[in-house]
């Protein structure tokens, strides 16, 4: 796919789908495939790490719009109501995402050493800013809950994403970059 | 007839930005409202590039480099914009999965005339027009999951004649289709054909297929070029589509081998008009007799056995209805029918990814209820029709070596068994490449590989050569057949009728759930009420040994088929 | 793509609003009931969903399993608040009324129970408001709707997308994983969590590479019948409002309203009975 050429902002239809498909990714993702996590009764959030990844290939409008759709039509769907503070979170993870991994590289079929240090710092502080900011401070403003609470509930969700996006964002970029394979280089062996 | 031309292609010729050698070489075509032209090409001919540029998605969405001229109603398309040029073409394209963006039906008919800003009202009525001309009216409101993949293809041409364009463009209209929705097909781009009068443009390979319905011209594309461009009775007398790797109609190949001279004026191009004079009938009745039958096979033991299967999905919906079955060591068979007869949920319950309700399935004789997944994975191999939703990493060897890592077996183990397999398949000289550096048949051979270094006794197949012109077609049935004969079991789930006749001594036919027969393709193909009930396609060589009067036209396919492959195989 | 969002067909007078208006009336009600902590209004606006519940000839029973999914959340919410922060109701409405002692710092006060109760109320009338929403609204309409209430028709057409494609990705999905068990990726707790998360990958990866090919293809499809062409576009789903509609929303809007004006009559978020 030819994702070169782009601007940050630019959105045309390609953007448009991606964000339609993105968003339907994320949705079976988090609605449907329950993984274990360590902790009882809990399941990996691995939504977050083709969130990422949607992000540093389509840019912040796609990555906000993909967190936004996906979660909203989550909630939707699940029946405990719309929880617009987690919402809004993952549409600002998506955007930060976007906005700070642009230099990953990812659409020039390019992602080394640094494209990985690029997007695991835009992944950790838009989790950090998504988790620990902006969902427990829309938590306490609307819902009145008790600040240790959200604000821990809001650390423990950090971590856990930051982990498996660390892992599953990184080996998704890894392995997207790979399939633009230098073809000078390639011999036919005995 | 002599108007402007619609479209015109000069000295056109056009490089792919990411490519060093250009696609299309010094291209002149044109193409005269209400024609209707099938173009034929290879894989990688460059047909679907001319399709690309006819429809403004070259220059508008794939960049390059084009030279020479192309004029769409005498303008230059380079200076029109995409959406000037859809109004003149439209495209259905080959994945009507793809094309269907509507939640419903009528949404999808909608599509364009939404984006026009058409007012409500007119909408509803155009929209209830267009249905009503591909035959779909009664499913409006339906979703695409509801639909079969014919209705799709409906749709998707609702959705494109809803704008009165002048140019109807079909990217591969037969790919996913099933032989009579196939043909059923073919006569209603012909009957839009005719109450549209716009001119027609098919680009298709499987030229017997589409000829079942006059055409105009028929246009060769190979190696970027043009090579012919005439009417169907002049292209089948002569050797060009055998030259470019093209599969002839069979009922002309096999004129051909029983030596009668095909002329324009047979009218060959359809098997039920062409003229065959006393002459003709003789030759092809001596080569009849002539022709030694091959030896069948003789059967292997038992080896499968499945007895009284019954399966409903968790909707209700009752897939499998009291199925028995037997396969044999060492076979090479088919399962065809209709989409939603229960070929693939069959296919799901033999490889445990689905769970029967009644019944029992016996691998030499033990039970094989009990085993997960996994273990029965390492009896019966499931290669899926697509290899992109099979290859999961990027490097040939970790691919291959997948199931063996996962298992934990020793680094020189894994090795030794992964230069094997690929030995086997042909890919050893490509094993330190990244998956991606492959073409499709070579990775479908990755995706073969990494299910036979579980070294399975049986291999099942969806589709295994879906799309593939007949050359990369040959490549991988051959591959098959020698795997074949290294003792593996292959069972094939295919609509592909040509497949089933060549590779397949043995063909189980589903409708409705049920084993409706279980018999060799040449008998299969030549009962007309078997035809029937089952959505195929009747040969032409069936056909054509009718209109010769041979005594026993059954015979004549299996003995064409037999030769066939002698002859290809030299 | 009923059975996902649980849309049972009927003919109601809720079934009959515009999409657009049911997604407005939402969209107000919800942000009006997070506005404001007064138990009096969050109590009102309960007992309306429950009556619009009535009307719209929706069954408990039909949405069961969404009900019961959301008590069981709500229950252990509310433990974990009081679990986390036993006095919050005292800081929040500055008094304390004591019933009982219970364990530790652990103690029972009627102000933090009447918090418990505006929580569970504001649940209340959340809920089944979505519940209501989802069911008696054809996704078809989504798209649409948002349009109408002043989306960029683009982004209305991403989420029409994702709704499209929601079922073959899912489809797509279990048969990549399905075939890749067979040959033995493993994602059930037998796995270590690292190797769990590698494996998640083996399985994302395909599925990446075919929805990468699907944005490409669809984007095609799209352009190639007019898609982006004008500043507006026209929708098959639109339906023309009727009174009823303009009702709703112009009850749903003056609530709104209430709302935010009873955060000055309460000289706060709170409607507080103690002091």
């Amino acid at each position: 796919m030819n994702l070169k050429n782009k601007s940050l902002w630019k959105v045309d239809v390609k953007t448009i789908v991606a964000i339609g498909i993105g968003a339907a990714l994320f949705f079976v993702l988090g609605r449907f495939v329950a993984i274990p996590s360590p902790v009882p009764n809990t399941t990996i959030n691995i939504q977050y790490g083709v969130l990422a990844f949607m992000a540093a290939c389509f840019g912040p409008i796609a990555g906000c719009l993909i967190g936004l759709i996906g979660h909203f039509l989550i909630d939707l769907s699940a029946g405990w109501g719309i929880w617009w503070s987690w919402v809004i979170a993952s549409a600002v993870f998506g955007f930060l995402v976007g906005l700070l991994g642009n230099r990953t590289r990812l659409a020039w079929g390019q992602f080394g050493k640094k494209g990985a240090i690029n997007f695991n710092i835009a992944q950790v502080i838009a989790h950090a800013v998504a988790w620990i900011v902006i969902a427990p401070v829309l938590d306490i403003l609307i819902y009145s809950e008790p600040a240790n609470k959200v604000f821990l509930q809001g650390a423990v969700a950090a971590v856990a994403n930051i982990i498996t996006t660390a892992i599953i964002g990184t080996l998704l970029c890894f392995a997207w970059a790979k399939l633009v394979p230098d073809k000078s280089s390639l011999k036919k062996e005995d | 007839m002599k108007k402007e031309p619609v479209i015109q292609f000069e000295h056109f010729g056009f490089k792919y930005d990411a490519q060093i050698e250009p696609t299309l070489y010094d291209i002149n075509l044109s193409v005269y409202p209400g024609e209707k032209i099938l173009i034929a090409g290879p894989s990688g001919s460059g047909k679907s590039t001319l399709a690309h540029c006819i429809n403004g998605l070259i220059p508008f969405s794939y960049y390059g480099d084009a030279t020479g001229s192309l004029r769409l109603n005498g303008k230059e398309t380079r200076d029109m914009s995409l959406f000037e040029i859809s109004k003149t073409v439209g495209t259905v394209l080959q994945d009507s999965d793809a094309q269907f963006v509507g939640l419903t039906v009528a949404e999808d008919i909608a599509f364009a005339l939404e984006n026009d800003c058409v007012p409500h009202s007119e909408m509803l009525e155009r929209v209830a027009e267009a249905a009503a001309t591909v035959g779909v009216p009664s499913v409006l409101s339906h979703a695409p999951h509801e639909l079969s993949g014919g209705q799709k293809q409906r749709v998707s041409l609702a959705g494109v004649i809803i704008n009165d364009v002048q140019v109807l463009l079909f990217d591969e209209p037969l790919a996913n289709l099933d032989p009579s929705t196939g043909k059923t097909a073919i006569e209603l781009i012909d009957d839009i054909h005719r109450q549209t009068n716009a001119a027609v443009i098919i680009i298709e390979h499987r030229i017997e297929d589409v000829l079942h319905r006059d055409v105009d011209r028929i246009v060769i594309v190979n190696d970027g070029r043009i090579v012919a461009d005439l009417p169907p009775n002049e292209i089948l007398c002569s050797d060009v589509l055998k030259n470019c790797g093209l599969r002839e109609p069979l009922y002309i190949t096999a004129l051909k081998y029983a030596g009668v001279q095909i002329t324009p004026d047979m009218l060959p191009q359809h098997i039920e008009d062409i003229v065959l004079n006393e002459n003709a009938k003789a030759l092809v009745s001596d080569w009849f007799e002539n022709t030694p039958p091959a030896e069948q096979p003789a059967k292997g033991p038992v080896m499968f056995q499945a007895e009284h299967i019954r399966f409903s999905y968790a909707n209700g919906h009752e897939a499998i209805r009291d199925v028995s079955f037997t396969v044999h060591r060492g076979e090479i068979m088919c399962i065809i029918g209709q989409n939603g007869a229960g070929k693939s949920t069959f296919s799901k319950l033999i490889c445990g990814f689905e769970t029967p309700q009644e019944g029992t399935m016996l691998l030499e004789g033990t039970d094989i209820s009990p085993l997960s997944i996994k273990e029965r994975a390492e009896h019966i191999g499931y290669v899926m029709q697509d290899p992109n939703q099979m290859i999961s990493k990027t490097m040939i060897r970790e691919e291959v070596g997948l199931a063996l890592e996962l298992d934990g077996l020793p680094r020189e183990e894994i090795d030794r068994i992964v230069n094997d397999t690929l030995k086997v398949c042909g890919l050893y000289p490509f094993r330190n490449w990244p998956v991606s550096a492959l073409s499709f048949g070579q990775k479908k051979r990755v995706t073969v590989a990494s299910i036979l270094s579980m070294n399975p006794e049986i291999v099942i197949l969806d589709e295994p050569t879906a799309g593939q012109d007949f050359r990369h077609y040959t490549e991988i049935m051959e591959f098959l057949l020698e795997l074949n004969r290294k003792g593996v079991t292959i069972i094939m789930i295919t609509h592909d009728m040509h497949l089933m006749l060549e590779y397949a001594p043995r063909a189980v036919v589903f409708t409705d759930g049920k084993i409706l027969c279980d018999d060799t393709p040449a008998n299969i193909l030549t009962n007309p009420e078997l035809v029937k009930a089952a959505s195929l396609k009747e040969t032409s060589l069936f056909t054509l040994a009718v209109r010769c009067g041979l005594s026993d036209p059954r015979q004549f396919v299996q003995r064409f088929i037999d030769y066939d492959r002698r002859v290809r195989e030299k | 793509m009923t059975n996902l969002f649980n849309y049972i067909p009927k003919d109601s007078p809720v079934h009959k609003l515009t999409g657009a208006t049911k997604l407005a009336a939402l969209l107000l009600l919800s942000f009006a009931s997070m506005t404001t902590f007064d138990t009096r209004f969050l109590a009102g606006i309960t007992i309306l969903t429950f009556i619009m519940f009535g009307v719209s000839k929706i069954r408990f029973r039909e949405v069961k399993a969404l009900l019961w999914f959301t008590f069981v959340f709500m229950v252990l919410n509310n433990l974990l608040i009081y679990l986390f922060e036993p006095e919050q109701g005292v800081m929040l409405y500055g008094a304390r009324h004591e019933i009982c002692r219970l364990f530790g710092r652990y103690t029972l006060t009627q102000e933090q129970l009447f918090y418990h109760l505006n929580v569970i109320l504001k649940y209340l009338c959340m809920i089944p408001l979505v519940i209501l929403f989802v069911s008696t609204t054809n996704p078809s309409e989504f798209a649409a709707s948002l349009n109408r209430i002043g989306v960029n028709y683009k982004i209305c057409y991403a989420v029409s997308l994702a709704l499209r494609y929601i079922p073959d990705i899912q489809r797509e999905y279990h048969d990549i994983s399905i075939s890749l068990q067979a040959r033995g990726v493993e994602m059930t707790k037998k796995e270590k969590l690292f190797k769990r998360l590698k494996n998640i990958v083996t399985i994302l990866f395909p599925l990446i590479i075919t929805s990468m090919a699907r944005i490409e293809t669809v984007s095609n499809a799209m352009e190639l019948r007019s898609f982006g062409k004008n500043k507006k576009r026209t929708w098959y789903e639109a339906r023309p409002f009727l009174p009823a509609d303009i009702a709703v929303i112009v009850v749903s809007a003056l609530l709104l309203v209430l709302s935010i004006s009873l955060n000055f009559v309460n000289g706060g978020r709170f409607y507080n009975p103690f002091v």
